[in-house]
């Protein structure tokens, strides 16, 4: 064991870096098979149409062209795309993995075709003729609620697919009826296309002589597929292996079941022959899910000194034309942390979920909850406003304090650990407040449209307890000393960004007592990882990361039964310290982990009914969530002329519990804060209203880029979370739920003096000039 | 994102790339830069029979000065103009407005001579070429002809090039230092909402403005208006006219009514900065 231990809390750089860095990840793209064959999709470019008849006789008489499928070739052998959520009286259409004899989206995939190279493939679709009978698109979905709309799925009878409805705390009722006075806002938290930077991509190969069906997918989620997969194609679990190579990014997109991994695997198995579709850009920003997209109205009942005595909440969220693995659920999470950080001791939430013509909607980075903190923390500023109360003091007012953790809250869910005043005190501390509120009274003295917006956020990570997870929530850790004394960690999470490779080889260096560089941390694999739920909701570390140390718990305990043995002493006095086995007053012998893993392996002389091998494995289920917070201060200036606006100060506070990376925990912010800005200043999802999606690619849907990024001043508090034995929570999205509503209310703070109130999101330099000109409020 | 099948031609002269020209006519395409060609044959938006590369021919990338005029090859690449230390001594507004070109990659590979024939409404270049009253030769089987900068652009994605003609070289003035050039960027692709280009002398102004109508046109009234003077209240006034009779584009990424706001924003803001220097 070397000085630099503990490896726990040490901002160490990723042992993932040096290779996808220099080129030598590999991707799925980067699969070579022999007699690999390419597949290329057709897709709808109507938003609605009935489909008259297909011709694929001149695509199929192209040389190199192998099969050209339709919908009638594979539907029924394929299976249906599986929703996963589970909501009570859910309408749901069919959702065939080719269209049927209707397309409902842009980007709906009608045919594929397989050649012998991606270029063939191409150029087979183009000679694909379909007659389409385009009909009315529902594209709007608070249109799509009144009577007489047109229908997203005609045989459906209506928009409709859900309505969820949750009334907690005390009586919500006699909440309003005690207010005096009831603030009232919409909110439209817009649709956004998540644009990993790696679009889409499968490798199907089956094995016939073995009957099994290898698949390599950009996903984050293999052992799902591995688990829903099975139904769609006929094929048992057993003889499927899923492999998710490098990803490079999901942010919740790839936490998918897609209908083209089905059909390549359908492909690979009807042809004999191993097949790759890799997506374009354009098909990425049609046909890979959509996130958020919910609108809303809220009430908020308050008292005049401030008291907030419960919150209504009405909204609508845009599920797109089909539901692929969680897009019901999504818009349902809402619901969880509707309130906050806030005592607030009534509420009601009614979330309703309508088809449009659209992609569908599902996870994106936040899930539900970036609508959640979006919504109560521009409440809480339009109620400051509206009451004349600091809106601080209006967020201190509704902490619950330290003391009250676990807090149970009105949404139905119990808070694990929290000191909200310890990250806003800090928060103010690192922003410097006073100086920054002298600065913003200078600036208008000056003529100068400067803001400052505040959000102080709690999110929910760590999913899940199984009862609350429709596929369980659950993780698989395990964990081997070999007999070389290296040691080899599966997990069952799969990271593709996060980091675990090096965070969980720190957990276990530090617990074993050997050098991290002896720690390779494997996942992604079916036929390696056996067990997992696989990589979202910022789980990896707090659910997948306990699997581990349970298990290096198992190995140590099992070890010390053989140092005993070989003490020739009890398992009771050995000790364990430092990566040697000891029996102080017994004997003055230390025992290596290479002296024990040998004896181990070797097995000469192991004490009687001893098991060879020190290896353990083990589920870890939570019995709780955890829920990491924080406060965000964001500091912005409007250019009077063009709208734009400009990050001048960004500092962020995030508790997430036990850090066992700073550096890592750092990253997760950063790059969280970065998809915030994006929704906060200038990304959108837009469809015209005919369907046609205007934002296909990246000339016209804008990401963040290195250049809108100001400076962040980032900080942390330690509230570990008693629910798990690491006390950590997770930090993969709270950047993205925190930073959004931070960077919002500093925009609008920036337009208080010309009598702006609200504005929509994204706050594009055009919107603000508006409001500009009109000095009024601008809503959707 | 693979283009349509193509043959590829690399001559090695203009008069070899004109003949290769004359002889595939409407099936053939020029490459340069294939910053804007390539893109649009992936989509298959584009699907030229033959690319005739003339990326390789060594005589069309230079920049040299002859007689109060700077003459610069058609295959120049952005990065070659923004780097120039004969342009940015003498003709700086070129070396100003190619380095808001797109990023790194694309001013490394893109060139002046494939932009100027792109005529995207939303480049760059045009601003600059209108307000510098550039001059463009055009090399065709009928020989060379000299366009002038306000004859080259015709309308979206059209100029004054015949499909057989392959544009050879772009001269500009030599300048004063008292030029700029304002842009806004769409925000996504980078390309102008309104870009704005200014060469001030003591005489008078000329303003080129991009990205705001479907081809960049003069922006005469605001010359107009401002004639010889220089007093903050002039150039307010003169760059109210900066969208003075055009109609302007109007998308999801700014209406027609936001890109001619721009317009005048970055018309008085060139001005100012082209003034101060
Ligand atoms: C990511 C990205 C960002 C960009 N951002 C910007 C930006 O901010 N501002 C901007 O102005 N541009 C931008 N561009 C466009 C870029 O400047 C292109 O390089 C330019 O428009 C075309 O030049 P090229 O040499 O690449 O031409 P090519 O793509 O090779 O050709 C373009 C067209 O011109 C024809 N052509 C080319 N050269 C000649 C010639 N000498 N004679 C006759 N015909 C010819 C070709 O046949 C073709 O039709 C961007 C491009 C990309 C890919």
């Amino acid at each position: 064991m070397s000085d630099a231990t503990p490896y726990i809390g040490r901002a160490m750089k990723r042992v993932e870096d040096p290779r996808l860095i220099q080129g030598l990840g590999t991707y799925t793209d980067d699969l070579r098979l022999a007699g690999l064959l390419h597949a290329c999709i057709l897709r709808s470019p109507h938003a609605h149409a009935r489909i008259r008849r297909i011709e694929t006789s001149a695509a199929k008489a192209i040389p190199g062209v192998v099969a050209v499928f339709t919908g009638a070739d594979v539907n029924d052998s394929c299976g249906a795309v599986p929703c996963a959520a589970a909501i009570p009286d859910l309408k749901a259409p069919r959702h065939t993995v080719l269209a049927g004899d209707r397309v409902y989206f842009v980007g709906h995939a009608v045919a594929v075709a397989v050649a012998t190279d991606p270029y063939i493939a191409c150029d087979a679709i183009d000679e694909i003729e379909v007659d389409y009978d385009p009909l009315p698109a529902v594209v709007n979905a608070m249109e799509a609620l009144k009577s007489g709309s047109a229908l997203t799925h005609p045989d459906m009878g209506a928009n409709v697919a859900f309505t969820h409805v949750v009334n907690g705390g005390s009586d919500i009722d006699a909440a309003f009826r005690n207010a005096d006075r009831i603030i009232k806002h919409r909110l439209y938290h817009q649709r956004l296309t998540p644009m990993p930077i790696e679009p889409r991509a499968v490798v199907a190969s089956y094995h016939r002589g073995e009957g099994t069906l290898t698949l390599w997918t950009s996903t984050q989620i293999p052992h799902l597929l591995r688990t829903l997969l099975p139904n769609m194609l006929g094929i048992p679990e057993t003889k499927l292996r899923i492999v998710a190579p490098e990803v490079g990014g999901g942010f919740g997109a790839k936490l998918n079941v897609y209908a083209e991994e089905a059909l390549c695997a359908h492909l690979a198995m009807r042809l004999s022959a191993p097949v790759k579709w890799v997506e374009s850009r354009r098909e990425n920003a049609a046909s890979t899910i959509h996130g958020r997209d919910q609108i809303g109205d809220y009430e908020v009942a308050v008292k005049n000194d401030g008291r907030i005595l419960g919150l209504k909440a009405t909204s609508v969220a845009d599920l797109g034309a089909y539901l692929q693995l969680l897009t019901p659920a999504v818009p349902t999470l809402t619901g969880l942390v509707l309130t906050g950080c806030y005592k607030i001791p009534a509420i009601r939430f009614e979330v309703v979920g309508v088809y449009t013509n659209k992609m569908a909607t599902d996870a994106y980075r936040g899930a539900g909850r970036p609508e959640a903190t979006y919504l109560i923390e521009r409440l809480m500023d339009v109620v400051a406003n509206e009451l004349k109360i600091d809106r601080l003091d209006l967020r201190l007012k509704h902490f619950p304090a330290p003391g009250d953790f676990p807090f149970a809250t009105s949404c139905g869910v119990t808070y694990d650990s929290g000191n909200y005043q310890g990250t806003l005190a800090k928060a103010k501390q690192l922003a410097d407040w006073d100086a920054l509120m002298a600065d913003r009274k200078a600036a208008r003295a000056a003529g100068k449209l400067f803001g400052v917006g505040v959000s102080t956020y709690v999110e929910i990570c760590a999913m899940g307890p199984s009862k609350a997870m429709p596929a369980g929530g659950w993780e698989w850790g395990c964990v081997r000393m070999e007999i070389s004394a290296k040691v080899t960690v599966i997990t069952g999470v799969t990271p593709h960004g996060q980091g675990q490779e090096t965070s969980f080889a720190q957990i276990v260096a530090d617990r074993l007592g050997v050098p991290i560089e002896d720690v390779a941390v494997l996942k992604g694999d079916t036929n390696v990882a056996h067990y997992g739920r696989d990589t979202y909701g910022s789980r990896g570390t707090a659910v997948g990361g306990t699997a581990i140390v349970m298990s290096v718990d198992k190995v140590i305990k099992k070890a010390k039964t053989l140092a005993a043995h070989l003490f020739e002493t009890l398992d009771d006095y050995v000790v364990f310290e430092n990566g040697k086995f000891k029996a102080p007053g017994i004997t003055a012998r230390e025992i290596a982990w290479s002296e024990l893993a040998a004896e181990a392996y070797l097995a000469k002389n192991l004490p009687a009914g001893f098991e060879p091998g020190l290896e353990a494995s083990s589920f870890f289920e939570p019995e709780n969530f955890t829920f990491p917070f924080g406060t965000h201060i964001c500091a912005v200036e409007v250019d009077r002329d063009t709208g734009e606006v400009a990050i001048t100060k960004y500092v962020a506070v995030d508790d997430c519990g036990n850090q066992i990376n700073p550096l890592l925990v750092e990253g997760q912010v950063q790059g969280g804060i970065a998809h915030a800005i994006g929704q906060a200043l200038f990304e959108q999802t837009i469809y015209d209203e005919n369907g046609q999606l205007l934002t296909g690619e990246f000339m016209d849907y804008a990401i963040p880029r290195a250049t809108d990024i100001p400076e962040y001043t980032l900080g942390s508090t330690v509230t570990p979370s008693p629910v798990n034995p690491l006390g950590v929570k997770g930090v993969g999205e709270a950047g993205t739920i925190g930073a959004t509503p931070a960077i919002a209310n500093a925009v609008i703070d920036a337009l208080t003096p010309l009598g702006v109130v609200h504005l929509d999101l994204p706050m594009t330099p055009e919107r603000i000039w508006r409001a500009m000109q009109t000095r009024t409020v601008a809503t959707v | 994102m693979y283009p349509a099948n193509f043959d590829y031609v690399r001559p090695s002269s203009v008069d070899e790339a004109v003949a290769l020209l004359q002889k595939h006519g409407d099936d053939a395409k020029v490459l340069a830069g294939g910053h804007s060609l390539i893109p649009a044959m992936k989509l298959r938006l584009a699907q030229p029979h033959v690319v005739i590369d003339i990326g390789r021919i060594a005589t069309l990338s230079y920049i040299r000065e002859a007689g109060g005029t700077i003459a610069i090859g058609a295959t120049t690449t952005h990065s070659e103009v923004e780097t120039s230390k004969l342009l940015r001594e003498k003709c700086p507004l070129l070396s100003e407005t190619a380095s808001h070109i797109g990023d790194l990659q694309v001013r490394n590979k893109g060139t002046i001579g494939g932009s100027l024939v792109h005529a995207d409404p939303a480049s760059d270049y045009p601003a600059p070429i209108l307000a510098l009253e550039a001059e463009i030769d055009l090399v065709g089987p009928r020989g060379k002809r000299t366009v002038r900068a306000d004859q080259f652009f015709v309308d979206l994605l059209q100029t004054a090039i015949a499909a057989d003609e392959i544009l050879t070289e772009v001269r500009v003035p030599v300048t004063s230092p008292s030029v700029a050039y304002i842009k806004t960027e769409q925000k996504a692709s980078g390309f102008a909402l309104a870009g704005v280009a200014v060469v001030a002398s003591p005489s008078g102004v000329r303003v080129g403005v991009t990205g705001v109508a479907p081809k960049a046109y003069r922006a005469t009234a605001v010359e107009q208006t401002i004639g010889n003077q220089r007093t903050a209240h002039a150039i307010e006034l003169a760059a109210a006219h900066a969208a003075d009779g055009v109609e302007p584009l109007g998308d999801i990424h700014a209406s027609a009514q936001f890109r001619a706001h721009l317009a005048r924003v970055n018309t008085r803001r060139a001005l100012e900065r082209a003034l101060s220097r």
